[in-house]
């Protein structure tokens, strides 16, 4: 267990050290703030029937999708990428260590160290300036740290699944162009899903992408009641195990692919 | 001596974009993926828009046919940018590789040789969406169309064009004076886009000043469309502007151009 | 009238430097602490059309430098620069047009495209006209052995080959002034044979004015009569091998391999520089003892295999003539 958490801790120090990057990075998720908070506030004007949520709560909800940006599975690991295209890869597909655990180790810390960089001046100015309330309550504030904690193990088991598709170049070019857009329109990010037609929602709140967004900030806005965070947690876990277990899965048949074709 | 011609020029752009052409279909299938991507993820950001029309109705006013058009023109404008300015976008990976001395070393323009240097041809997808999108709010919205206002509506396309090349050569000019912080321009680019494709009342004053002024995108749709679609300016602008305003768009390719210009002397003046 | 002149040409690149560390990371934020390097400075010298100029010294000595602002990319902080009557950073499109360069790291052709369409691109790029460009790639086609490369894509290249074919391409617009920068950096030893073939022919039958910057000496021996010598921005010798050899020293190399390797080999006239194996250095001056007497005094005390006189190499020259400015 030990190396991997080696790992995990070395790939996050050294994306730590991306500052000026996080600062432009955090300058350019609050211009985007902004402007989703302008459009919500002019459609919420425009209407006057009631709203599953209010409009500080919703942004509230964007304000949090900006600052936790960096835990949605949008890209894949850019060093395994490129060692997938030169070719390299082969030599550690045929290794005999757990490659799912090395790239699901390096994955956990590329969803956690960027965030973590660019969410704390996030959470500053658009606390202090832009509407960003505190979290409903103790309860809700717990409840939101098991729940991201959960979200960072599911989004690092789709990223995984991500970078493993690169396997498979062809096709593994367009899924990584396609997913993550899907991802992030079907995790809530650009509308909340409190707001979809009330047809869709259980649909959506089905996949594993809400989880990632939509259940953490709900927890938050302190619409979560306690059996709720419990079951949703769960589902939480539940999802991360099964695409896990397929990543893996993907990761021998490739080794195996490799082995009988030689490359 | 040698004057560039502009029929000289086109004609060496095409042999770029032949070439360029043919390199990319060399992978169809990846091609089509790429392609099929974009017409998709574009349609999923429309999609956003219309669940949250499903949901409030109206926006200050707007119908979702009229934002329909607003987001079309920005999505042609950024679509037909993309693709033929890829080469600005990629620019950044070219000085690092020091082969835009190479392009300082032979007897062409430097703005027509870095356009060479990529076309991406998959942008189709994006600009496909975008047409699709036209098409259905202009057979939806009850607009008379004569002679002038097809014609402002094609100027309304190029002005969006021309401001989104526009940031596209900031974009790579930066680049003669700091690798860092390419970030932000990404902010205004695409930020810009999410910001024109509502109309620009729903906006903060200083918001809107800024993409009328500073970033003129608010001229390349908000102010045509308001001609095309008979809706008079609350924010006062007369009708005359309203006209010309593609054209301001057209002006601030120009002036980025020029600034583009500073940045290859500087470039010289410095040294890699 | 000289076809390039150069005059009291000065350049002072500042570099940022990094500080190191956390905290170093931090300050670098606020104050940029820089550094001044003085690329040029005080450069003068003129060629003649149809010359062919070796142009040599240490790395960072200035060579670069000097190419870039004689090739217009790059803009000098003071002096005079005329190139076939033109300031090459003022006309760039007409200067561009006459000269070719030629970069040993870098290839200016395109990656994915087979040789001859990079050849055709570059016709259209520098408007040469239909007739003279078939003319001249055939020309060169023949020389460096094209002909079965053409349809190949660059990329499948070797290193070789990837290089006659740069030469080519930079001469498809027959430019009167030809730079060539590390040329033979990285090729095996036939290719090399074939660069050189083909820049002198250039030289000698087509009068086309050389620039050579390298550090493999035997181009410099091969190709060129004089030889340019630059070291911390300034001319340290600028004439012909010969006269840069005379000097710094006059002394030569006699290597000998003997028959006995344990042999001790002494000479009041001759010192032991190395020794490997059978194989014997020694260094003299041709002035104190004439070669023929060294030589039959050595093989008179010695049983000598075989044996051979030669220069030093001008690596130790221009490193003597170097050092010899900092004493």
């Amino acid at each position: 267990m030990t190396p991997y958490v080696a790992i995990l801790s070395g790939r996050f120090r050294t994306l730590l050290q991306y500052r000026a990057a996080a600062f432009a990075g955090a300058g350019t998720q609050l211009f985007w703030g902004l402007i989703r908070m302008m459009i919500f506030d002019a459609f919420y004007r425009s209407s006057a029937a009631p709203q599953p949520i209010s409009l500080s709560q919703t942004i509230t909800y964007i304000w949090l999708g900006q600052a936790m940006l960096g835990i949605l599975p949008w890209n894949v690991d850019p060093d395994v990428r490129g060692m997938i295209r030169t070719g390299s890869v082969a030599y550690e597909l045929l290794r005999p260590l757990d490659l799912y655990a090395l790239w699901y180790s390096r994955a956990v810390a590329q969803r956690t160290a960027p965030t973590l960089l660019r969410s704390i001046p996030i959470f500053i100015v658009a606390g202090t300036f832009f509407g960003l309330r505190a979290p409903a309550s103790l309860f809700a504030l717990a409840a939101w740290i098991l729940t991201t904690a959960g979200a960072i193990l599911l989004s690092a088991a789709i990223s995984s699944l991500l970078t493993i598709s690169l396997l498979w170049t062809v096709s593994g070019e367009g899924v990584t162009r396609l997913v993550p857009g899907l991802v992030i329109a079907l995790s809530g990010m650009i509308v909340p899903i409190q707001l979809f037609p009330e047809w869709s929602q259980p649909l959506v709140r089905a996949l594993p992408f809400a989880q990632v967004v939509d259940t953490p900030f709900r927890a938050y806005l302190g619409t979560l009641g306690r059996s709720e965070t419990a079951s949703a947690i769960v589902v939480q876990l539940a999802w991360t195990g099964v695409l896990v277990l397929f990543g893996r899965w993907l990761v021998a048949r490739a080794a195996r692919r490799l082995v009988v074709q030689g490359g | 001596m040698v004057v560039e011609t502009a029929p000289d020029s086109l004609r060496l752009y095409f042999r770029y974009a032949a070439v360029q052409l043919r390199a990319q279909m060399q992978y169809p299938a990846s091609f089509w993926m790429m392609t099929v991507s974009f017409f998709l993820g574009m349609a999923l950001e429309f999609a956003g828009i219309v669940i949250l029309f499903h949901r409030f109705g109206t926006l200050r006013g707007w119908t979702l046919p009229e934002i329909a058009m607003l987001y079309s023109i920005m999505g042609i404008g950024i679509a037909l940018a993309e693709g033929i300015g890829r080469g600005f976008d990629t620019f950044p990976a070219l000085i690092k590789s020091g082969d835009f001395d190479r392009l300082l070393l032979r007897p062409r323009s430097t703005v027509l040789q870095v356009l060479g240097t990529d076309m991406q041809l998959m942008r189709a997808g994006r600009l496909l969406q975008a047409l699709v999108i036209l098409a259905w709010a202009v057979r939806v919205l009850p607009i008379e169309w004569t002679l002038p206002k097809c014609a402002l509506l094609l100027l309304a396309m190029m002005g969006a064009t021309c401001v989104f090349g526009g940031l596209f050569v900031l974009q790579a000019t930066f680049c003669f004076w700091t690798i860092e912080g390419l970030e932000i321009w990404n902010a205004v680019t695409y930020g810009g886009n999410e910001t024109a494709q509502y109309p620009l009342t729903v906006y903060r004053p200083w918001f809107r000043r800024f993409f009328t002024w500073v970033v003129p995108l608010a001229c390349a749709n908000y102010l045509p469309l308001g001609a095309i679609l008979g809706r008079p300016d609350p924010l006062g602008a007369p009708p005359a502007v309203q006209w010309c305003a593609p054209l301001v768009g057209i002006l601030f390719l120009l002036a980025c151009l020029r600034v583009w210009r500073l940045g290859v002397r500087h470039y010289t003046s410095t040294g890699s | 009238m000289p076809q390039i002149v150069v005059e009291e040409l000065r350049k002072t690149f500042r570099v940022a430097e990094r500080q190191a560390g956390a905290w170093g990371a931090v300050r670098g934020l606020v104050q940029r602490r820089q550094r001044e390097v003085r690329a040029l400075d005080g450069v003068s010298f003129a060629l003649d059309a149809g010359e062919m100029v070796g142009y040599i010294g240490p790395n960072g000595a200035g060579k670069s430098t000097t190419v870039k602002v004689l090739s217009g990319i790059l803009v000098p902080d003071s002096g005079r620069c005329e190139v076939m009557g033109r300031t090459p950073w003022q006309d760039r499109v007409a200067h561009v047009s006459g000269i070719g360069v030629v970069f040993g790291q870098r290839t200016q052709l395109w990656w994915d495209l087979p040789v001859i369409e990079s050849f055709d691109l570059l016709r259209d790029i520098y408007r040469v006209p239909g007739s003279d460009y078939l003319r001249a790639r055939d020309e060169l086609v023949d020389l460096l052995n094209l002909a079965p490369l053409l349809d190949t894509p660059v990329r499948q290249l070797s290193l070789g080959q990837r290089m006659r074919c740069d030469l080519a391409a930079s001469l498809l617009h027959s430019p009167s002034i030809l730079f060539l920068d590390e040329p033979t950096i990285g090729l095996d030893a036939v290719s090399k044979l074939a660069v050189r073939g083909f820049v002198k022919t250039l030289n000698r039958q087509r009068g086309v004015t050389v620039i050579l910057t390298t550090h493999d000496m035997d181009d410099i021996e091969a190709l060129c009569s004089r030889v340019i010598v630059i070291g911390e921005g300034r001319i340290l010798s600028d004439g012909t091998l010969e006269a840069l050899r005379g000097r710094v020293s006059r002394e030569r190399r006699l290597t000998i391999d003997l028959v006995d390797e344990c042999e001790e080999v002494e000479d009041a006239d001759a010192s032991v520089i190395r020794r490997e194996g059978p194989r014997v250095w020694l260094r003299y001056d041709p002035a104190r003892v004439s070669t023929a007497d060294l030589i039959a005094r050595v093989t008179s005390r010695h049983a000598v295999r075989d044996l051979f006189v030669e220069n030093p190499p001008i690596e130790e020259i221009i490193a003597e003539l170097y050092g010899g400015r900092e004493g």
